[in-house]
């Protein structure tokens, strides 16, 4: 198989896709954004609880999508709860980048780790937005809930 | 080319295939199995020679000069149109206005016929197989002077009845407006019933024939359509020009499209006259080389044995359909009788992008999404498909290929 398909569809992105983490509706949300990608329908809604320290305290997502977007947005809210509003915005500006190819700054080594199972979306330029919707919705949930597009 | 191939039918697609240079291309180390022939086909060489030579020799504008060159290009212009004239039976050459493509076409209808004859609460009727092509105007109508959409449903074989669509016309309806062939489905439209029916009650028909155009014999005083709209770039010509078929008199009752150059009579300081159709509808210099281009892709068709072409065009669908039968993930959406060359579906438990990346990898292009149909996937219950779409070059080896791709997608996916 194309090596770079067998990067892309790793067995941690299947697992994620098949079993997302934190998949459902949260009751008590504060932030509540929907992501939507007009070149294939994919819909994704995020609710987050921010807390009165700025932390993210729990995190869910709702969705329909594929493979790259579904793992993507599990991998997400494994990755931001407990972090301040400026934490999880610098995460989503590394994995952007990591997902473009391009360079990757300001990541410690354990989040650079994680989000290490997506670099594989760069070789895919066409996927790069199913990768990324999840955390531009997230990012439109924080800045106070408009619907996010990937484009 | 298979040997099965040979026996279904007469038509020599080797010969076809040499036409097409980019057919013997490779991507990713794997030859290119073009299926996504629905979105845009590629073009033979006597197209891209024709547009080529057209403007290496005779280029100029049309119908502005006295000069030589001026009078040689506006002659094939006009010979263009008279080729697309004969290709849809058309009873006059002013019938065929060339618009930048189908959408452009349907908007011509949606602002020069439709609009002024429309009320509030006038209708529109439309199958839910349209494309977004042949939505969005009318919801700009919707939207903007509160017309109301009626929509058609079809069966869940993908069929349309045309019992259903008489029965969403009535007295406020304005406009038919139904596609030839579902982009999505490829079921075809009983498409002069229709005509025949909405003509009972005064209703004119718009088709669609994006598709149609490709894959039928067009005869639209048989059809007796009031309106075909159709585009070059899936019919093996170039993109930047489509055409609006429209019978004379309507033509002759609607007002301009867009104002600007040749499409006007007399301008004044304080009034302007406009120009006869067609030239009253192409304001602007038109899609002239493009226009060489289509030509000579109706040409290309024309000269083919089109019988023999959708009987081959048939061979591969149905080569294709009984070839997915063995993977009981996967989900035929669109099995009307005798549809056209398009087969798209659902696999279980595999995204349709997931599906069409592993595909493309193999070499095989299909397209993977909602196709400019959304009101159609909601009737199905699918955010997306996936699509192959087979054309003229096409081969039972590369569904071969596209079905042994399936395979693998499924083995990586799940």
């Amino acid at each position: 198989m194309d090596d770079s398909l067998r990067e892309l569809y790793q067995e941690v992105i299947l697992d994620h896709s098949r079993h997302p983490r934190h998949f459902g509706k949260l009751a008590g949300a504060t932030n509540t954004a929907q992501g939507y990608n007009p070149l294939c329908g994919d819909r994704v809604t995020i609710y987050l609880i921010v807390g009165k320290d700025g932390r993210i305290a729990d995190v869910k997502f709702e969705g329909k999508g594929c493979a790259i977007s579904q793992a993507s947005a599990s991998l997400m809210t494994d990755l931001i709860v407990g972090r301040s509003v400026a934490e999880a915005e610098k995460l989503m500006d590394g994995f952007v980048n990591l997902v473009r190819g391009e360079k990757v700054e300001g990541l410690n080594e354990d989040d650079r780790e994680t989000l290490n199972v997506m670099a594989g979306v760069s070789a895919f330029p066409m996927r790069v937005k199913c990768a990324t919707l999840a955390w531009h919705t997230m990012k439109s949930a924080l800045e106070g809930g408009e619907t996010a597009k990937t484009e | 080319m298979t040997a099965q191939t040979k026996i279904a039918t007469a038509f020599d697609v080797r010969a076809v295939r040499e036409d097409f240079a980019i057919l013997s291309r490779s991507v990713y180390g794997k030859p290119l199995v073009y299926l996504d022939n629905a979105a845009s086909a590629q073009k033979p060489r006597q197209v891209l020679d024709a547009m080529r030579d057209f403007a290496t020799s005779e280029y100029a504008n049309v119908h502005r000069g006295v000069h030589f060159l001026s009078a040689t290009a506006t002659e094939r212009y006009e010979a263009a149109r008279e080729t697309v004239r004969k290709f849809l039976n058309a009873a006059s050459k002013d019938e065929i206005v060339f618009t930048k493509g189908g959408t452009e076409a349907i908007n011509l209808v949606a602002h020069s016929y439709a609009l002024p004859r429309i009320q509030p609460d006038d209708e529109i009727v439309l199958t839910v197989m349209e494309h977004h092509s042949n939505i969005v105007p009318w919801h700009f109508l919707r939207e903007r002077h509160g017309a109301v959409l009626r929509w058609v449903d079809v069966r869940d074989d993908g069929s349309l009845a045309v019992e259903a669509v008489d029965a969403a016309i009535g007295p406020k309806t304005k406009l038919v407006a139904c596609t030839h062939i579902s982009n999505v489905l490829g079921t075809i439209t009983p498409l002069k019933e229709i005509a025949a029916r909405a003509h009972a009650k005064g209703v004119p028909v718009l088709a669609d024939g994006c598709q149609g155009a490709v894959h039928e014999v067009i005869d639209v005083r048989d059809l007796d359509v009031d309106f075909y709209a159709l585009t070059a770039h899936k019919l093996y010509g170039p993109t930047g020009i489509g055409v609006l078929y429209g019978k004379k008199a309507l033509l002759k009752a609607m007002r301009p499209f867009n104002g600007g150059g040749e499409m006007i009579h007399e301008v004044t300081r304080d009034a302007v006259t406009y120009a006869d159709p067609p030239a009253r509808f192409e304001a602007g210099t038109p899609p002239i080389i493009e226009s060489v281009g289509l030509a000579a892709a109706i040409d290309y068709v024309s000269a083919l044995d089109r019988t023999a072409a959708k009987a081959h065009e048939h061979d591969l669908l149905a080569y294709a359909r009984e070839g997915v039968r063995q993977f009981n993930w996967l989900r035929v959406i669109g099995d009307a009788p005798g549809k056209s060359s398009i087969l798209s579906f659902e696999a279980e438990g595999m995204h349709a992008h997931d599906l069409a990346t592993i595909l493309d990898r193999e070499g095989v292009a299909v397209r993977a999404g909602h196709h400019c149909a959304q009101p159609l996937m909601e009737r199905f219950g699918v955010a997306s498909t996936t699509r192959a779409s087979f054309g003229l070059y096409n081969t039972r080896a590369e569904v071969d290929v596209m079905i042994a791709a399936l395979a693998k997608a499924r083995e990586i996916l799940t």
